[in-house]
């Protein structure tokens, strides 16, 4: 079976991030970008169906800064294949980046698409149903496990309360992915210093994705409840576990 | 294109989930605004509509295999009450349930979405506020006159505002013909966990600040001393650093202890929504920006590890 899996990278959260001068977007300098951590548990599953039954797994992002790096520690992990889509820039939510995708998925032969459940940023809509959509294809969000068949994947979704749903999916199709099966695995910088050397990105002149449907008015932080009391000590905390009558 | 407002119910195990009521209470206030009915659309359920009072019109679609969720034949079927319905902002939850239709959906017919949704405005457009970034950023969209489809974080609105009993009219749609490419299997319950969370009087709940599976033994040291027991956020979970049965959230469970510890917790809202009921909420985080002190009722600015170790030393002298 062989799968792709679409690469976000998000602002990573860690960081401070502030709105820029237009009230509308997160100030672009310094902004540190990481890859989407569900899209690492979808690669980690992705690699995990290799192993259990070969096919190959081609990982595909948008060109940006550090992208290398990230498409090089995808080969490093197992990934057989790294396409860089380039030319497209910056996009404005997920209908355009699937746009991208879904274009740049018409010229990859494959069974499978994995991608992450969701990302911080995903303003419009999540990635893997809006590209099964324009693809026109099955999609299941929110999968915690696959099992590969003939044609086919068993997959389990989860619902509030850790309650899962199985479902059979004929292929070809998308999953969207919560959790891959084990923790995703770590590449070595070592390895991927290796990889760096050896292999090649491919790259892929993307086309533009469409129209996202929506414009963003303003992007403020969330206005704080009556706020937390903020305290200085340990022994100002434990007079506060002192007082709801807990120790 | 009507001015109604299609709130989906989402219901499982023959019971409609508190979604349901938290949307129908937002979608007739928001009813009130478009000057449209409150329309409830029911797939698979039918048994469920003397609960619904609360709506103007239900229009339902019964038919084999909808009485469990099936993403295609459940988007088939909210697709075509769309269509009849034609209303100007489709309701969903941001669940698991609802992410499989709604990205679909506005694809499928062309419709505006906003996802992540803690409110929905309508006048001349629909405006929609979205909690992103792990809820340090509220992103305020326009999206044009409608139709649009809105996804609603789950405890965004009271789901009082949505009960009540009554009858409202039953519309029926027929089931339309799917591929058949998705088939529900079964359902799954949770094996039980060691520890039941949601029984706890205080939870010492550890996030992705933690750092490490090892580091988790800091957590049940206090634990121990508070009589507590050990939650995580799903981060922890997902890394199989605890068992799935100490989740709390969107996708483990929801709790209301007494007391809630959450260290290195950042308080994005999948998480927040699992513990918001929790009497009294401790936030421990290096992060000053960290969202969890939005909702927490005391806050420490500190190295999770230090205060535990100092409590822990503190609460064994006593």
């Amino acid at each position: 079976m062989n799968t792709v899996v679409l690469l976000k990278r998000v602002p990573d959260l860690v960081e401070d991030l502030e709105v820029d001068g237009s009230g509308r977007a997160l100030v672009a300098e310094h902004l540190k970008l990481t890859l989407n951590e569900f899209d690492e548990h979808a690669l980690e599953e992705a690699l995990l169906l290799k192993e259990d039954g070969g096919g190959e797994v081609t990982v595909v992002a948008l060109d940006s800064a550090d992208v290398d790096k990230m498409l090089f520690t995808a080969l490093a992990k197992g990934a057989d294949r790294a396409i860089k889509v380039t030319g497209v820039g910056a996009v404005g939510g997920t209908r355009e980046l699937a746009g991208v995708f879904s274009d740049v998925l018409g010229s990859i032969s494959h069974d499978l698409v994995l991608t992450g459940v969701q990302a911080s940023d995903d303003v419009d809509g999540q990635l893997a149903p809006t590209v099964a959509a324009n693809l026109g294809v099955p999609c299941i969000e929110v999968i915690t496990g696959v099992e590969a068949g003939a044609g086919t994947v068993t997959v389990h979704k989860e619902y509030a309360g850790g309650v899962l749903g199985e479902f059979e999916m004929t292929l070809p199709g998308v999953l969207g992915i919560q959790a891959a099966r084990q923790s995703p695995r770590y590449a070595p910088v070592s390895r991927v210093r290796q990889i760096q050397e050896s292999a090649t990105l491919d790259e892929v002149a993307g086309a533009g994705g469409g129209d996202g449907r929506f414009s963003i008015v303003v992007m403020t932080p969330p206005k704080a409840g009556e706020g937390a009391q903020m305290l200085d000590s340990v022994e100002e905390l434990i007079a506060v576990l002192d007082s709801k009558g807990v120790i | 294109m009507s001015q109604d407002v299609l709130v989906v119910a989402e219901h499982g195990q023959g019971e409609l989930d508190d979604i349901t009521f938290e949307m129908l209470g937002a979608g007739k206030a928001l009813a009130a605004q478009t000057g449209g009915a409150c329309v409830v659309a029911l797939i698979g359920g039918g048994q469920l509509t003397s609960q619904l009072g609360g709506a103007d019109k239900i229009v339902a679609v019964e038919g084999e295999g909808l009485e469990n969720f099936n993403p295609e034949s459940h988007g088939a079927a909210l697709a075509a009450i769309v269509e009849q319905a034609a209303p100007r902002v489709v309701m969903v939850g941001y669940t698991s349930m609802g992410m499989d239709l709604a990205s679909s959906l506005a694809v499928r017919a062309d419709m505006a979405h906003a996802a992540s949704c803690l409110e929905v405005q309508a006048g001349d457009t629909v405006t929609a506020v979205s909690q992103l970034y792990g809820g340090k950023f509220n992103v305020k969209t326009d999206l044009g006159a409608g139709p649009c489809v809105v996804s609603m974080l789950a405890g965004s609105s009271p789901a009082d505002a949505g009960r009540a009993d009554g009858a409202p009219a039953v519309e029926t749609v027929a089931a339309p013909a799917t591929a058949g490419k998705v088939r529900f299997v079964r359902l799954i319950e949770p094996e039980a966990g060691d520890v039941d969370i949601t029984a706890q009087e205080i939870l010492v709940a550890v996030g992705r600040g933690i750092g490490n599976k090892d580091d988790i033994e800091v957590a049940e040291e206090l634990a121990e001393e508070l009589d507590a027991a050990v939650a995580a956020s799903r981060p922890i979970v997902d890394s199989g650093w605890l068992p799935k049965g100490r989740q709390v959230g969107k996708s483990g469970v929801k709790v209301t202890p007494k007391v809630y510890i959450a260290l290195g917790i950042s308080g994005a809202p999948e998480h927040v929504e699992g513990m918001k009921g929790a009497a009294t909420i401790i936030a421990i985080n290096t992060d000053r920006n960290a969202p969890i002190f939005n909702v927490a009722h005391y806050g420490m600015v500190e190295d999770l590890f230090d205060v535990c170790e100092e409590l822990t030393e503190e609460l064994q002298d006593r």
